[in-house]
């Protein structure tokens, strides 16, 4: 029997999915890298180069607004780095202990918010937080702590904070599931072994279990990077385009989708917007980059 | 898909109205989805009653939407005879794209003045291309009971407005001034641009600033913040998290005496509050000034430069200019008022009171939306973030004018 060169099998079972991934995720990045290039004169589309990116950054007006934006991301990204993942980590190392009862009653209900939408979130928290009908001012009262509350939303200094707390408890679901499942797979004889040589309780956690899960945690770094950098949902629910007060909670992806989309009187100026995007892609690219090249690959992987 | 079958089911009614019967099927594009009923049961069988011949579709797409569905529809030639215009650059860009006709020789237009028209014109007046319907007055909507209550006179200066919200303040009882400063918009158009005409001195001071003879860091520009920057210890506590419908639910709950409005708010209001309610114009300097309002272009129809039914819809936008259709849009949407130059009498006594104004005052539109919001930064847009800081204290007023002005100066020639 003569064999075909080619396998057709394996072209037919990858079609699918390719073609599905160049049409909806392929083709409109490098259509959104290549409109960055161009700008509109008098209703015509031209050429422009990297004139876009030179207003973007040369501009004081347009590079405040970036690195304003990119400012605040970075900031959102540094507090659900020392928030979120500590917070899921601690969870995670709680749940798997093996005498605590209702752990899958937890577990179901720190993962819940999750999947919750943005919309939900974002209003259940502006209402929760409301000075007028929230019932955050009345809970502190009622402990005493009435001096601490402050319209966190609408203070420019608390504001962008108060989001990366709530995107927080929306995703502590997340890393905690992800070490929970690593903890999981420590076979008993490493902790066993560990136990004959006196190391138990917390030192079992520093000594064997975390270095153990730090490629878990690596993976849920990086996640959260992209998911932080890709962010937009939640603030543009809560703050609207124009991310409020004062601009003190714009991030990226606000800034991306009021230059693109237009705002009130603004047009729309899909070139301009689409030049922003790249920079967020760029940005996302070195990140994940030097993860992947600095960082996973110096990771020590055990296998048992 | 949805879009194509759309398209297709109106062309396919189109050819079947035009087959059935010899008259005219006038379809009009709006984003006024809420307003669907009015032109159904109202204005549609009134026109249709004087107009033997020609019938009327009225087919809304969502307010969000609209731009979008036009100008896409517009493209693919299967938009509508009239288009309802929103006002200034959006409407422009389509009568520059060749979208919308020409009305400036229509009798109609005679109805209207030239404030009114000026939204939907070119830059030099030269050509006006929508039919306009009807505007929002800008002024201060207020509880009767809690001003009985503390014996407060409705106040005509601004000496007297301030007196006013400090008895309010004072008794304790009631949040002096319903607004908060979370979506921002209304610190500018119901705090800024309700204000500002009394200072700038309507038309004269806005036409000015366009033709660069006035800046923003001239004392009538920068008063208005300096006023806005006194109402922060008049707002509710927290009101920097405050949303536009935590203010109207707190001033419809009676739990505030003022509310800074716009006249949008009357048909909610009065479904929603059940205590009497009074109006009062944006206060001015001194007993005797002249006073302005702000009566915004909000709302127009236009002619598809495209319609094969011109004629007829040039009929139905010169009724629009009659005092007949001015009258039944002023009542069934109290809060919108007609344009006209007619005396319409109104039925609903808080759209009379806004309306009476415009026998007292002149009338002027927000000075941000002709011209000045084209460029980058936008002027409207950071008019919000400027009478936020104001109101808050975080920037002080003369600063603000300076931001506004290089803003403004760095993309607009008159202003260089």
């Amino acid at each position: 029997m003569k064999k075909s060169g080619i396998k057709w099998h394996v072209v037919v079972f990858l079609a699918p999915a390719v073609l599905v991934y160049t049409a909806i995720m392929i083709f409109p990045l490098f259509n959104t890298l290549r409109l960055a290039l161009y700008t509109e004169v008098d209703q015509v589309r031209q050429f422009a180069g990297l004139d876009n990116f030179r207003t973007l950054f040369g501009d004081a007006h347009w590079s405040g607004q970036f690195w304003n934006a990119l400012g605040n991301n970075f900031w959102f990204f540094f507090v659900h780095m020392i928030v979120q993942n500590p917070i899921g980590i601690a969870l995670a190392a709680i749940l798997s202990h093996p005498r605590l009862r209702f752990a899958a009653l937890y577990r179901t209900a720190i993962f819940v918010p999750t999947i919750l939408s943005f919309v939900i979130v974002g209003f259940a928290w502006k209402l929760i937080l409301s000075p007028i009908w929230g019932i955050t001012p009345d809970m502190l009262k009622a402990v005493g702590l009435k001096w601490l509350y402050a319209p966190y939303l609408g203070k420019e200094e608390y504001a962008l904070t108060t989001l990366a707390l709530i995107s927080v408890w929306q995703f502590v679901g997340i890393p905690m599931m992800l070490i929970y499942a690593a903890l999981l797979t420590i076979p008993e004889e490493v902790l066993e072994a560990g136990e004959v040589d006196g190391i138990t309780g917390f030192s079992a956690f520093w000594k064997i279990k975390l270095p153990l899960i730090l490629p878990s945690i690596g993976i849920i770094s990086i996640l959260t990077f992209v998911g932080n950098f890709n962010a937009f949902d939640l603030i543009y629910t809560t703050q609207g385009a124009l991310a409020g007060p004062a601009f003190s909670t714009d991030i990226l992806g606000t800034f991306m989708y009021r230059t693109f989309f237009g705002f009130q009187l603004q047009l729309g100026d899909p070139h301009m917007g689409s030049a922003i995007a790249s920079g967020m892609f760029g940005i996302i690219l070195v990140g994940v980059c030097i993860y992947l090249f600095g960082i996973q690959t110096r990771l020590r992987r055990y296998q048992f | 898909m949805n879009r194509k079958l759309l398209s297709l089911a109106l062309l396919g009614s189109t050819i079947l109205g035009s087959a059935a019967a010899a008259e005219v099927t006038l379809t009009i594009e709006s984003w006024r989805n809420d307003d669907l009923t009015l032109w159904q049961d109202k204005i549609i069988p009134a026109f249709e009653a004087a107009n033997p011949g020609i019938k009327v579709k009225f087919t809304p797409s969502a307010p969000a939407e609209y731009n979008a569905v036009l100008n896409s529809k517009l493209d693919a030639g299967s938009a509508g005879d009239l288009i309802t215009c929103r006002p200034f650059d959006a409407s422009l860009a389509l009568y520059d794209g060749g979208h919308l006709a020409d009305l400036s020789g229509l009798e109609g237009m005679n109805n209207f003045s030239d404030v009114a028209k000026s939204a939907w014109q070119t830059d030099d007046a030269s050509a006006s291309f929508c039919m306009p319907m009807a505007s929002v007055i800008h002024g201060f909507i207020y509880n009767k009971e809690v001003f009985a209550e503390l014996g407060i006179e409705v106040p005509e200066t601004e000496a007297e407005f301030f007196a006013a919200l400090g008895t309010i303040k004072a008794d304790g009882n009631y949040i002096p001034l319903a607004m908060g400063t979370n979506d921002q918009w209304e610190a500018a158009t119901m705090g800024y641009n309700n204000i500002g005409p009394n200072y700038w001195k309507g038309e004269e001071g806005r036409l000015a600033l366009i033709a660069g003879e006035q800046k923003l860091t001239d004392a009538q520009w920068v008063a208005p913040y300096e006023a806005l920057a006194k109402w922060g210890e008049y707002l509710g506590d927290g009101y920097e998290a405050q949303t536009y419908p935590d203010s109207q639910n707190i001033f419809t709950l009676g739990r505030a005496a003022i509310y800074p409005a716009g006249s949008w708010e009357i048909t909610g209001f009065n479904a929603q509050a059940d205590f009497e309610m009074g109006a009062f114009k944006a206060p001015v300097m001194n007993a005797g000034d002249t006073c302005y309002i702000s009566d915004h272009t909000d709302i127009a129809l236009g002619m598809n430069a495209a319609s094969p039914n011109a004629e007829a819809a040039k009929t139905f936008l010169n009724w629009m200019g009659t005092s007949e259709f001015a009258g039944i849009y002023a009542n069934a949407l109290p809060g919108f008022f007609s344009l006209s130059n007619h005396d319409v009498a109104m039925e609903d006594p808080l759209a009379q009171e806004f309306v009476s104004w415009r026998g007292e005052c002149e009338s002027t539109i927000r000075s941000t939306y002709q011209v000045l919001s084209r460029g980058t930064p936008n002027l409207e847009n950071e008019t919000w973030g400027a009478s936020v800081a104001a109101i808050k204290g975080s920037k002080t007023a003369s600063d603000l004018g300076m931001e506004l002005q290089n803003g403004l100066s760095s993309w607009y020639a008159p202003h260089k």
